[in-house]
Formats: structure tokens, C-alpha cells, sequence
């Protein structure tokens, strides 16, 4: 199979990362991906695995992260060298299903026992299955050396992991399913703050800090599953303020005005840099320093800041956070949801819904061949200041042309 | 023997007529046969004993007895002054106003009274700094009074400082300055720059809260006041008129003086602002060339400090007191002496350079509503009769329009430009939608109160006030205007005169007439 590879080489990680101060083609050619033939990953002798073809295989900033040395090193225990990247995806089963790939590798996919009955990969608050089970340790599929990752032409699956498409469900709209099952699971995180203004009568006011593809699918999870919140979105570029309106925001602006636009919103003081109240909920969804000291400054206090977006190490002053009694809640993945009603549903099923519904695959700005990886991903990483949102690997290709050595 | 006001036919040998853009200025050739020029009339004589004129006027007041005779022992005095709003650009000292307060006082002395206030009637604008106070009133009444807790400024959200005195049959809230209200004599020294200025506008606005200003400051009343010029044909000053008569029925006695200026504007080295372009000399032309060259190379932020540093020569031209109807109707005459241009009939385009300056934005940033409120509310509504532009007409303005707001002085004005702006730019459909939110908001509030922030209402005002250009004008266009903030006002931006003229053509055809408004100095377009 063809795939683009981590390698563990220490040397090519500081390469890349100082090479992407630079430009990002340079730290891709420098840094530790490879495109690379070799053999596809072996299936597990346990029932439930799949071989899968991908069809679109998305690139995330998580990715971007790793292929320009910028991951934390937290996630060195977590993953297994080397291995094929790629998270975002739908593919081909052998048996002839158009899936999309719930990643995360959980009970099921390692052989244990789930956390409770019906139990989505996501799901279990003890995270020792993910180093566990007859795989090698792995979040999920991307970062895991046993499965192979969507940046190939070849990767296995467990059944678990699988979400069968409806046929009307374009490839496009199938890829943004996963990131949009992360904005709904950041947008449902907001949901105590939601209640509680609810329950003082109060108007919930959300405001999201960047519109890139994760801050827009948690702008669309908000208006879908949360109605009747106030949406202030600080976006950097045009187009992302014009999707982030098109998906339900009531007011977009440019991120430094941000706070600005929640005081309007919610009539309080500002105070030296920080507002007096502000929003009920914040949804982070870039994640740095200047990102996290920004939202505690317009969250009020009591509030809730939901970091989607990914954050390394940062620097923030929590002295603000300690006087409002800020809570900032990660929300990195999916499982199962409590709805505001009370019911249960899986977070992809919601995602597979709402990407129809809202029209996600026009977040698929570009796609690129495995072949032109660097510029792939040199236009995923400036994708807001090239006016684009998704760009994504286009194996299509390479399925027909396996398609037609089978036959 | 002074020049009066001068309207000049456009020709082949006129020379490139002068613009102000803002911080700069340029000149522009305007097209012959079809353009005409208004020029102010050249400044009056000023009154050569000032402190001798304003004694008499205390002295010899119309229709009301000598200020001594109003004053007594144990008695309330307060007087109210004009806040930093005017005159434009800012006097030399002595401020009329400090010699005319240091007067009163004088005479307050000499009778005994010792219960004196001092009252900056600054409606809904910034609270005056230090620095301005003490230019306006004079480091001798300041330091006496202001110490003191007796010069202070009126304060429109304070609940406990205000008085409501009743309602005009029309159902206009009458809410003033307690302290004026309960006052056995309320003194109001007010400078008169335009024929806006004065009478029962002074008293019924200068120290009045939202609650009264909103029944005359609304896009209703402006679109019906043609002209703010013109006091007979202004619903504005209909309704403060109207509140006037509520203040004098509730028995609180008014002495009111007036002041008039004469448009001696600019010092050396820009006396060639004001000058018909023909005349200038070569020395003349050398400092513009100077001037716009080294401009353009400046900072906007240090162009800004340079040009409000700027203390104008002009000097008073009448003083009464009295009773302030009939002291205002003399008032009125003199503006009128000063500024009134005969102008025959409407032209297809009016255009005007719009300065550095506005009664909004002294030692601050002309932001982009107050350009609007420059040119549809302020230039548009100087005139007598009719507008300069007839109805469907274009207005073509010079400013750079960058959207930069101060942010102390003008908070709610960002607010306003990012949020109603961005939804509307209807005069009415903002009144409805947004005003009450901007009115009520407590950090607006907490701002205009306690820090030099114009209230959070204020940008609305200045909407309202280009209402009746608004609605009057087919187009208005912006010349070298920022295009993303001239959009978002609702106008059309150009790049050249020339390219103004062109998109203007699609309104009011290929060879359409031009009237250009040349002020400052400041005047008024009798037009018949």
C-alpha cells in the first residue's frame, strides 16, 4: 500500500518544527512524514476487523500539529511509532460499505470490555484501554502503529469504529463528519451554562473564538442542538465570518473584537481588560495562550470555557480565572450525549445528521493526491488566509485503479 | 471695511478650489460653466472693548431688570456655560466665557451673594477635562470655585441632580439641572457660533437628560427642521421652545447672554484656508504646498494634535442679556450679519471638504459617524430657504474616513459602527431598534459619568442629525474615504473628484450643476 508515515526520529520532529517557522512545505520535506510502499497493516486475529479503502481522507490540526513538531510530548505514551495519520475519513469496506470512521480506538476495537452497555469507543472515564487490549497504544486510528491511518490507500477498522453512510451522503459531506461530531460534542459541553442562565431566565449567550473547521462545526452543533443560544463568533477572515453566519452565528467579527461584541450582547462593564459578566459559554476552538487569556476575559464569571481547539503549552494568568471561579472543560472527542432533553444519542449519529442538514461538505475547500502531501498540507495550515476551511486527501483515485487491478 | 459673502461662477480661469480632507487638505478643479463657489463673507469688526460691552449688556439687559437688581444676599446663583463643543476651533484665551463669568461674579460679589454655581451645561456630551475648564472659565474662577465643589459639570444620570418640571401640551418631558431649577437666578453665558445656537436650546438641552432630549432628538423632529439655521422652520428648536415655555411657567427665571464671533478662524500660517483660492499669494501658495506635503508624511495621530492645537483668532462681535427670547432673536441677527450668503437656486451636486473638526471631537478623532454628521447634518443644513443640492441630488464629500474612534471619548460610537450600522443605516429602524439598548446601557453610563465619554445615545444623535440629507440626497459619495467605512455608512466611495463626478452622473446625468460649500469659515446659504 501507499501512505504517508511518522516516523520516531527526534531529529526530523526539531527539523520540522523549525523548518515551519519557515514555511510548512519545507517542515513537511524536513520533518518526520514520509510518503512511503509498503505492506498493509495486518488484521487482528479477533472478530469485528476490517480492511478499508479510503475514499477522502481530511487533514486536522492535530495533524498539522505533529507533522511541524508542534505536539505536546504528552501524547508520546499515548501513540505508537510509526504510524499512518489521518483520522478524518471515509472509505470502502471490503464487504462493500461506504462508512465513515468513528477513530477513536476503544473497548471494543481493543478486545475488552466496555465501560457499560452500548458504549461508544469515546465513552469510559478510565483511559487505560487506549495502551491496551491486541493493539498498540493509540488514541485512535492515525496514531496508532497497528492500524495504519486514512493517509493511505490501505488501513484496517474495527466494526465498532464504523458508521455506514446513506447513499444521498456525498464523500465531502462524509469527511467533515468527524470534526462536526467534535463541534457538537464542544457545543453540548456548553450545556450547564446554557441551563443555568436558562434557570435565571436569562438569554445563553455562546461566544466561539476562531471559525476554522472546528469552530464552525461547533457554531452549526450549537444552532442545532442548543436552539435558542445567542451565537457571537470572533473570526479572523471574511469567509469564515460569512460560514460562520451562514451556520447560525447571530453576530461575527473579527476575533479581537470579540469582547467587545459579547458586552453588547450582555450589557455589562469592562473592567481593565476583563468584562464585568459576559458570555455564559465560550468554546475555544483555537487554543493557545492569547486564545485561553482572551476567553477568560469575556466568559463571565461561573462561566464555562469549552477548549476545542488544541492547545500545547501555554501561558496564561489564572488570577482571573481563581476570582470569577472560570471553568474550563477540554473537549477533545465523541461518544455518547445527553441531549438537553435527557435523551442519549451516539455523537456521530447527531454529526451524520447534522452534516446533511446543515450542508458540511461545502467546508471541503480542496483536495489533494498523496503524492502532493506538502502542498496538501502547506494549504491546510494557511487555509483561513487562502480563503479555504477543509482540505483533504483525495484517494478516489487510487481505489478505482485498485478497483480495476481486482477485476 | 470687511467682504461680504461671494458666490463665484466657475470658469475657464478659475483656479483649483480648495478641500479640506480632514487632517489635510487638496485642491480640486471643479468644472467650468456649470460649478459655482461659496465663499464666506470676511470677518466682521469685533467689538474693540469687550469687558466695557459685556457690563453694558449686564447693566442694560432687554426686557428683564439690571442683573444687580436681580441679585441679593442669601440667594441661589447658578450659572451655566457652554461646554467645550464650542467655539470651533477653540479661542484664544481669554474665553469669551471667562471674561463674562468673572463679570457676573463681580457683580455677585458686589451684591453679596455668596451661593454661586458654576455649571458646565454639557448635556449628553464629555465631561470637560481640567484643561478645558480652565481655558474655558480662567484659571481665576477655577481655582476658586472648582476646589470648592462649585464648578462642576451638569451630569444627565444622575437622578438625584435633576428636576422634571412638567410636560409641554405636546407631551415633551421637561427635565433639568436640579440645581439650576432650584436656583433664584439661572445665568446662562452661551457662545453662539451658528444660528443653531442659544435661546431656549441653551437651557432646555445644554443641561437637560435623555429623558427630555428625546422628544426633539429623533429623526422625526430633524428630517423637520429645514434648516437647523433656521429657527421658524426647525422642529428642534420648536420643541425647545415649547420646553422654554415650561421652564419659565415653572417660575425658574433665566438670564441668558449671547455672544456672537466673527469667522477671523485661522492663525498664521493658515490664514490661506480661508482666503479665495485667486488671491492667494505666493507665499500663500508655497505654505500649502508645504503644508499638504508634510501632512501626508505625518502621522494621522500627530496631525490630529497639531490641528487641535490650533486656537482661533476669532473675536466677539455682540454681546446681550436679558430675557432670552428677545436676547436671542438680536443674537440671531448678528450670526445672521456674519455668515448669511445670498445663493440663487439649487444645483444637481453639492460638495464639501470635510475638516479635522466637529463640535464632537475637540482634542479627539472626527470617526467616521461624525463625518456623516459633518456633512448631512452640520454642511448639508447650513442654509436659509432651501438646501444647496435639490431634492435627489448628490453630496459629494473629501475626507480619508479611516475607522478610527477615540476610545475614551467615543466607546458607544464603536459599538454603533460595528453593531446598527452593520444592520441598518435607517435613521427611524435604528430609533426603534437599537437606541433604547445603547440609552440604557450601564457601562455607557458608568463611562459618560465618571470618565470623558460621550453618552452611549450620543452617535445615535449624530445620525439622526444628517436625517433630512438623508433622506433628501439621491447619493452621497465619499472622496478618498477609506471603502470598506464609507460602505458601511451607507455611501458611495471614490477614489477622485473626478471618479466622484462620474458615479455621481449616474444619478444626476453628464453635465449635472455643483455648488461647493467653501467653509470653514463658517456660513450660512440664504438660498432663494
Amino acid at each position: 500500500m501507499k501512505a504517508l508515515k511518522v516516523s520516531r526520529k527526534p531529529s526530523k520532529f526539531i527539523a520540522a518544527r523549525l523548518a515551519s517557522t519557515l514555511s510548512t512545505v519545507t517542515a513537511a520535506k524536513l520533518g518526520p512524514l514520509d510518503l512511503v510502499t509498503e505492506e498493509s497493516p495486518r488484521l487482528p486475529d479477533a472478530p469485528g476487523w476490517h480492511r478499508l479503502r479510503p475514499r477522502l481522507a481530511g487533514i486536522c490540526g492535530s495533524d498539522l500539529a505533529l507533522v511541524e513538531g508542534h505536539a505536546s510530548t504528552y501524547f508520546d505514551d499515548w501513540v505508537s511509532f510509526p504510524f499512518v495519520p489521518g483520522h478524518e475519513v471515509v472509505a470502502d469496506t471490503e464487504d462493500g460499505r461506504r462508512v465513515v470512521l468513528e477513530p477513536v480506538l476503544g473497548h471494543a476495537a481493543r478486545g475488552l470490555d466496555l465501560p457499560f452497555e452500548d458504549a461508544a469507543p469515546g465513552d469510559g472515564d478510565d483511559y487505560g484501554h487506549l495502551i491496551g487490549g491486541h493493539l498498540k497504544p493509540g488514541i485512535q486510528t492515525g496514531f496508532c502503529s497497528s492500524t495504519g491511518g486514512g493517509w493511505s490507500s490501505d488501513f484496517i477498522a474495527h466494526e465498532s469504529q464504523l458508521h455506514e453512510l446513506p447513499a444521498a451522503m456525498t464523500d465531502e459531506m462524509a469527511v467533515v463528519v468527524e470534526p462536526a461530531a467534535g463541534g457538537i460534542h464542544a457545543a453540548l459541553a456548553c450545556w450547564p451554562a446554557v441551563h443555568s442562565a436558562r434557570e435565571r431566565s436569562e438569554v445563553p449567550v455562546v461566544a466561539v473564538l476562531g471559525a476554522g473547521t472546528m469552530g464552525l462545526c461547533a457554531i452549526a452543533g450549537l444552532r442545532e442542538y442548543l436552539p435558542g443560544v445567542r451565537i457571537i463568533v470572533g473570526a479572523r477572515y471574511p469567509h469564515q465570518q460569512a460560514l460562520a453566519r451562514s451556520l447560525g452565528a447571530d453576530t461575527t467579527v473579527p476575533p479581537d473584537d470579540l469582547a467587545r461584541a459579547v458586552r453588547r450582547e450582555v450589557g455589562c462593564h469592562v473592567v481593565g481588560d476583563y468584562l464585568s459578566g459576559g458570555a455564559h459559554a465560550t468554546i475555544d476552538a483555537v487554543g493557545n495562550s492569547q486564545s485561553i487569556a482572551a476567553c477568560l476575559r469575556f466568559t463571565r464569571p461561573r462561566g464555562r470555557i469549552v477548549l476545542l481547539g488544541m492547545p500545547a503549552q501555554v501561558s496564561v494568568d489564572l488570577t482571573g480565572l481563581w476570582h470569577r471561579e472560570t471553568v474550563i472543560a477540554g473537549a477533545y472527542t465523541y461518544g455518547t450525549e445527553t441531549l438537553p432533553d435527557g435523551s442519549r444519542r451516539k455523537t456521530f449519529d447527531l454529526a451524520i445528521d447534522m452534516a446533511r442538514s446543515r450542508g458540511l461538505d461545502r467546508l471541503v475547500s480542496a483536495t489533494y493526491g498523496l503524492e502532493s502531501y506538502a502542498e496538501a498540507l502547506a494549504h491546510a495550515a494557511n487555509s483561513g488566509r487562502r480563503g479555504a476551511v477543509k482540505i483533504a486527501f483525495d484517494l478516489r483515485s487510487d481505489l478505482t485503479h485498485s478497483r480495476k487491478e481486482q477485476s | 471695511m470687511p467682504r461680504p459673502g461671494f458666490v463665484l461662477e466657475v470658469d475657464r480661469s478659475t483656479p483649483p478650489i480648495l478641500f479640506w480632507r480632514g487632517e489635510n487638505f487638496s485642491l480640486e478643479k471643479l468644472p467650468a460653466g456649470r460649478s459655482r463657489v461659496i465663499y464666506a463673507p470676511e470677518p466682521i469688526a469685533a467689538i474693540a472693548d469687550v469687558d466695557g460691552a459685556i457690563r453694558r449688556a449686564l447693566l442694560d439687559p432687554i426686557d428683564q431688570d439690571p442683573l444687580p437688581a436681580q441679585l441679593f444676599p442669601g440667594m441661589k446663583l447658578t450659572i451655566a456655560f457652554d461646554d467645550v463643543s464650542l467655539p470651533l476651533p477653540k479661542m484664544r484665551r481669554p474665553d469669551i466665557r471667562q471674561r463674562i463669568i468673572e463679570a457676573v461674579l463681580d457683580l455677585a460679589a458686589e451684591a453679596g451673594v455668596d451661593d454661586v454655581h458654576i455649571i458646565s451645561a454639557l448635556a449628553l456630551h464629555r465631561r470637560m477635562t481640567e484643561a478645558e475648564l480652565r481655558h474655558a472659565v480662567g484659571d481665576r474662577v477655577y481655582d476658586a470655585f472648582a476646589p470648592r465643589g462649585m464648578l462642576y459639570q451638569h451630569d444627565a444620570e444622575d437622578p438625584e441632580a435633576l428636576e422634571h418640571l412638567g410636560t409641554t401640551p405636546h407631551g415633551e418631558d421637561v427635565e433639568i439641572n436640579k440645581r439650576a431649577a432650584e436656583s433664584d437666578l439661572l445665568i446662562y453665558v452661551n457662545i453662539n457660533l451658528v444660528a443653531m445656537d442659544g435661546g431656549w436650546k441653551s437651557t432646555a438641552t445644554g443641561l437637560s437628560s435623555y429623558r427630555s432630549l428625546r422628544h426633539h432628538h429623533n429623526p422625526e423632529t430633524m428630517i423637520h427642521s429645514r434648516s437647523f439655521m433656521d429657527q421658524h422652520r426647525s422642529e428642534l428648536h420648536k420643541s425647545n421652545w415649547r420646553m422654554g415655555k415650561v421652564i419659565m411657567d415653572s417660575g425658574i427665571k433665566v438670564f441668558q447672554i449671547e455672544t456672537t464671533l466673527n469667522t477671523d478662524t485661522f492663525p498664521q500660517p493658515f490664514e490661506f484656508l480661508a482666503k479665495r483660492e485667486w488671491e492667494w499669494s505666493p507665499r500663500d501658495r508655497m505654505t500649502y504646498l508645504a503644508s499638504t506635503t508634510a501632512l501626508k508624511r505625518t502621522p494621522r495621530r500627530m496631525a490630529r494634535n497639531i490641528f487641535h492645537s490650533i486656537e482661533a483668532p476669532h473675536q466677539m462681535t455682540s454681546v446681550q442679556a436679558g430675557e432670552v427670547e428677545a436676547v436671542h432673536r438680536i443674537t440671531t441677527e448678528h450670526v445672521y450679519a456674519q455668515q448669511l450668503v445670498e445663493v440663487k437656486g439649487q444645483t444637481d451636486i453639492l460638495t464639501m471638504g470635510i475638516p479635522y473638526i466637529s463640535p464632537y471631537n475637540v482634542h479627539s478623532i472626527l470617526n467616521p459617524i461624525l463625518v456623516m454628521c459633518m456633512g448631512l447634518g452640520y454642511y448639508f443644513n447650513m442654509y436659509r430657504g432651501m438646501p444647496l443640492v435639490r431634492e435627489g441630488g448628490v453630496v459629494i464629500m473629501t475626507h480619508p474616513t479611516p475607522p478610527d474612534f477615540h476610545p475614551v471619548h467615543h466607546p458607544s460610537y464603536i459599538d454603533f459602527f460595528e453593531q446598527v450600522l452593520s444592520d441598518t443605516t435607517d435613521p427611524h429602524v435604528m430609533s426603534q431598534k437599537w437606541e433604547k439598548q445603547y440609552a440604557e446601557d450601564e457601562w455607557y453610563k458608568h463611562l459618560y459619568r465618571t470618565t470623558y465619554a460621550y453618552h452611549g445615545v450620543h452617535p445615535f444623535y449624530m445620525w439622526y442629525w444628517g436625517s433630512h440629507g438623508l433622506k433628501h440626497c439621491g447619493r452621497v459619495i465619499v472622496v478618498g474615504g477609506d471603502p470598506k467605512t464609507v460602505r458601511r455608512l451607507g455611501f458611495v466611495p471614490a477614489t477622485t473628484m473626478d471618479d466622484a463626478l462620474e458615479i455621481a452622473s449616474d444619478v444626476v446625468g453628464r453635465a449635472p450643476t455643483i455648488t461647493h460649500l467653501h467653509t470653514p469659515p463658517l456660513l450660512v446659504a440664504d438660498v432663494i
